[in-house]
């Protein structure tokens, strides 16, 4: 049954802006980025909004609904009292480009400090033998789907700006994490999680973890492993030359 | 007017557009090849459509069916395209698939493992073995991620939220390319001589799509603009299972692994209907017993496989008739049954997302209950038609690969046939441009003030125009149009009335207006999408109209016979005076070794 929503969208530049009111017809089964489309369609053909997938695969929609980094793809309406007020506005972490859509670039640029894979090489027969069990860590953390929200939501760089140099945040630190406990991997990307990416600055609160879309335990699964390396590291470093001999291999 | 000297300029070797699988594996090429290489997309890095596909990338390996090679695989994907592919592409993509995946472990990618320790593979429909490297049912996120670290680990410069709109040229060849940053609506203009057209597909022309916002056939558009050719654009996959219900997820895709993972489709009277419709064309290889389709799961030699992994075509074709015979599903799909043929676990350690997607969009537990599905415009097997050793179209210094491409798939694609595509072509690609751009660069001639003003100042008319109508009105007619008329079940009648009709929305689209400024205005860049997509909506009405027979992705109600006579003609569009129009061309002849693959029992 379709109904009149009640939303207030968030609408300016960088320059400044304010929250919106819109009333849109709904229907039975929609999500809010459907709201925002046939506010689009119908009322605000310049709004800004980001998306491609629809379903929840690409990570594009992220805004903040009633204060809540959500995908706005996957946020059922149905979700909300009856008669309760929708209210969107941008990810706060990331400046404002226009409208919901926001400027995510320092997440490109923290990608781009991380180090590539340095593999051991092949088999004999041209191919890397892995087993499942090794890979499933790693596959966790490639779930990700960079919609930034636990970036967003990160009390470290949510409200402060200047740690942003000094910090790449819990997306960047799956990547870190993935490397250390990728299968093939050669080197030691400890000393760079500490001192490039600021995992050291991360003091546990999972917030992050709490809004990943994807359920990554980004800080149970990637960051505290991460930060006990980093310590072990001053202390010996053979445990994590262990580590990477002692894992399984096809034989045993 | 705009000034030309005002507006942003870089010069390159080797230019791609595009940043899905084949336009990053294209960059990656190119630059190893020591060229100078930009990547320019309309999304963000990381979002293209690549990021949503979901059942695997298909490769001869022979990890699980050691029986399994490149001879195996190509006759399926011949087969599958119902010979109307071009052997060559079909042989190149099937040979080279196994190493393009291997290298991608090179750079970090983690597939699902056999229990020896090497990549998986699972079953999908038209390929005889188990073959496609998947990683759960995430796989295109697993091989977008990996290119787009590799490409970003190269330092490849990337301009993300950027779109091109006009491709320059000189003498026949291509000096570069024309855009506008959607951020800032700025322009901006590339000089490069090769430019790799990489924008994957065209299915926002279609009301019920599998496709984002950036299918608007912007490739085809340029290529055919440019006096490239776009070969068999009549046939266009409607993937047999797409969401139903609710409205507002229509058309979303239920990946074919649910069918591969051992899921059934069935009728409002809970029969197998597969089973009423295979094809002679597959009699021989599909099971005609249900107890038989069941022990093909697991005996693949003793076995023939079920019907429900037939091609894409036969099934979308099968569902659509059960439903207009009045046995359809509640919201008008059928059934597809997971939930009664393997354990919970077992699904959701297979397909999660697909799990995540019914649990959180339509409230159904696929470990529990069935899902409603029925055909989705999903992908187009017509392309830019290129020369399949280098992917170069007929215009120098253009290329093309992935999606955008023509002729690796014939009359209908396999699934995972498209992951393998794009890094098997985009690497191709990336190669030839690199080495023609790299090897006469005294050659290069510069865009001419003219040109760069008249790309300008046509991408920023709708700004200039009052009162016009609205860019979402008139895409939303478009896609009824075709979806009407030139979908599934096509007949000659239908399709002149979409061509008369589009030339309405032509007359249309040429007077849109758009509110705001030039900041990042969707309604803006809708509008100057919407040039492309009827472009492309031309093409493929008028090559369905020219194609009297049935074939592969191509159904017709007046013609519903597949014809020896057609087997042998590809039709290419080209542009000529602003009109499409479509001339026959002999399909290529296939060298007699490959022949005698088709032979044999
Ligand atoms: C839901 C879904 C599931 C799928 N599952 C599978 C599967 O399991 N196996 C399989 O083999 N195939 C699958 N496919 C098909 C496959 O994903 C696509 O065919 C393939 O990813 C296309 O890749 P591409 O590199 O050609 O283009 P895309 O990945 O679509 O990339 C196109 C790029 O071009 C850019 N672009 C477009 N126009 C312009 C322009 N004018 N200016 C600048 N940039 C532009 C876009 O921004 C984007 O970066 C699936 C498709 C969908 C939709
Ligand atoms: S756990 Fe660390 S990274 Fe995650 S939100 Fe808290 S401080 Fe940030
Ligand atoms: S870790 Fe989760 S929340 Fe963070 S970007 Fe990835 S998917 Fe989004
Ligand atoms: S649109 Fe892709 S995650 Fe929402």
């Amino acid at each position: 049954m379709g109904y009149d929503l009640n939303m207030k969208v968030w609408r300016g530049d960088e320059s400044g802006g304010e929250l919106t009111d819109y009333v849109v017809p709904v229907e039975e089964g929609e999500v809010v980025l459907d709201a925002l489309h046939r506010l689009q369609a119908t009322q605000a053909g310049d709004l800004a909004v980001r998306w491609n997938c629809k379903a929840g695969k690409c990570g594009s929609c992220s805004a903040e609904i009633n204060g809540k980094p959500r995908l706005t793809c996957m946020t059922r309406l149905s979700v909300f009292e009856p008669g309760e007020t929708v209210t969107v506005t941008p990810l706060r972490t990331f400046p404002v480009i226009r409208d919901l859509v926001t400027d995510v670039s320092y997440n490109y640029e923290k990608a781009k400090k991380v180090p590539p894979l340095s593999p051991e090489p092949r088999q004999a027969d041209g191919t890397y033998r892995m087993q499942q069990e090794d890979v499933e860590r790693g596959q966790e953390f490639r779930k990700c789907i960079e919609c930034f929200l636990c970036q967003s939501v990160c009390h470290v760089i949510r409200d402060h700006e200047d740690n942003k140099e000094a910090f790449s945040g819990p997306r960047l630190f799956l990547r870190y994490a993935e490397l250390e406990m990728h299968p093939l991997e050669t080197k030691d990307h400890r000393e760079a999680a500490k001192a490039e990416a600021g995992v050291g600055l991360c003091n546990i609160t999972k917030c992050c973890t709490e809004v990943c879309p994807e359920s990554i335990k980004i800080t149970d699964n990637a960051i505290i492993p991460v930060k006990e390396r980093v310590v072990d590291r001053s202390y010996d470093p053979l445990v994590w030359l262990g580590s990477k001999i002692f894992r399984r291999s096809a034989d045993d | 007017m705009t000034d030309p000297s005002t507006i942003e300029r870089h010069s390159y070797d080797v230019l791609v557009v595009g940043a899905g699988g084949a336009g990053l594996r294209a960059a990656i090429a190119a630059h190893d090849a020591g060229a100078k290489v930009a990547i320019i997309c309309k999304s963000l890095l990381g979002k293209a459509h690549t990021v949503m596909a979901e059942g695997g990338a298909a490769a001869a390996m022979g990890n699980v069916y050691s029986e399994d090679n490149w001879r195996v695989h190509f006759r399926d994907t011949m087969r599958g395209g119902k010979m109307l592919n071009h052997w060559r592409m079909a042989q190149l993509h099937a040979q080279e698939a196994p190493d393009r995946i291997h290298e991608l472990e090179d750079w970090g990618a983690l597939f699902d493992r056999t229990p020896d320790g090497l990549i998986s593979q699972r079953d999908f429909g038209g390929h005889r073995y188990a073959r496609l490297a998947h990683v759960g049912d995430r796989t295109g996120l697993e091989l977008i991620r990996t290119l787009q670290q590799r490409a970003v680990a190269l330092g490849i410069d990337v301009y993300m939220e950027c779109t091109v709109t006009k491709l320059f040229q000189e003498g026949g060849r291509i000096t570069g390319a024309f855009g506008y940053w959607r951020e800032s609506g700025r322009f901006i203009v590339f000089e490069a001589p090769t430019v790799v057209l990489a924008t994957g597909g065209i299915g926002k022309s279609y009301k019920v799509t599998s496709n984002s916002w950036e299918y608007t056939g912007d490739g085809h558009a340029l290529a055919l603009e440019a006096g490239a050719s776009l070969v068999n654009m009549e046939f266009v996959q409607f993937h047999p299972t797409g969401m139903v219900w609710p409205p507002s997820v229509k058309g979303i895709l239920v990946t074919e692994s649910v069918r591969g993972d051992g899921g059934v489709l069935r009728n409002s009277e809970g029969r197998r209907f597969m089973f009423d419709y295979i094809p002679e064309f597959f009699k021989s290889e599909t099971a005609d017993n249900e107890a038989e389709a069941d022990r093909w799961y697991d005996d693949k030699t003793n076995n023939r496989r079920p019907p429900e992994l037939l091609p894409r075509d036969e099934v979308a074709r099968a569902i659509n008739a059960e439903v207009k015979a009045g046995r359809g599903s509640p919201h008008g799909g059928v059934f597809l049954d997971i939930a009664s043929r393997r354990s919970a676990e077992y699904i959701q350690r297979r397909l999660p997302s697909m799990y995540h997607q019914f649990k959180e969009l339509a409230d159904v537990d696929i470990t529990a209950e069935p899902m409603e599905v029925g055909p989705t415009c999903h992908y187009v097997m017509g392309g830019v038609a290129v020369d399949p050793d280098t992917e170069e179209s007929t215009v120098t210094g253009l290329y093309a690969a992935g999606e955008v491409a023509g002729g690796m798939h014939g009359a209908n694609r396999l699934g995972g046939n498209s992951l393998s595509d794009l890094l098997v072509f985009g690497r191709r690609a990336g190669i030839a441009a690199a080495a023609a751009a790299t090897a006469a660069p005294s050659e290069r001639v510069s865009i001419s003030d003219d040109d760069v003003t008249a790309a300008a100042d046509a991408a920023l008319a709708p700004f200039e125009r009052q009162g016009g109508e609205n860019p979402y009105s008139v895409q939303q007619d478009l896609q009824d149009i075709m979806h009407r008329l030139v979908g599934i079940i096509r007949r000659a009648d239908e399709m002149q009335q979409a061509l008369s009709e589009l030339e309405q929305l032509k007359e249309r689209s040429a007077q849109l207006s758009v509110e705001g400024h030039r900041q990042y205005n969707p309604g803006w860049h809708l509008a100057l999408d919407l040039h492309n997509m009827l472009r492309v909506s031309e093409c493929i009405a008028k090559a369905a109209l020219e194609r009297t027979e049935s074939r592969g992705g191509h159904t017709r109600d007046d013609y519903p016979a597949t014809e020896d006579d057609w087997g042998t003609v590809n039709l290419h569009c080209v542009l000529d005076d602003d009109a499409v129009s479509v001339r026959r061309e002999t399909l290529p002849e296939m060298p007699d070794e490959l022949r005698e693959l088709f032979e044999e029992k």
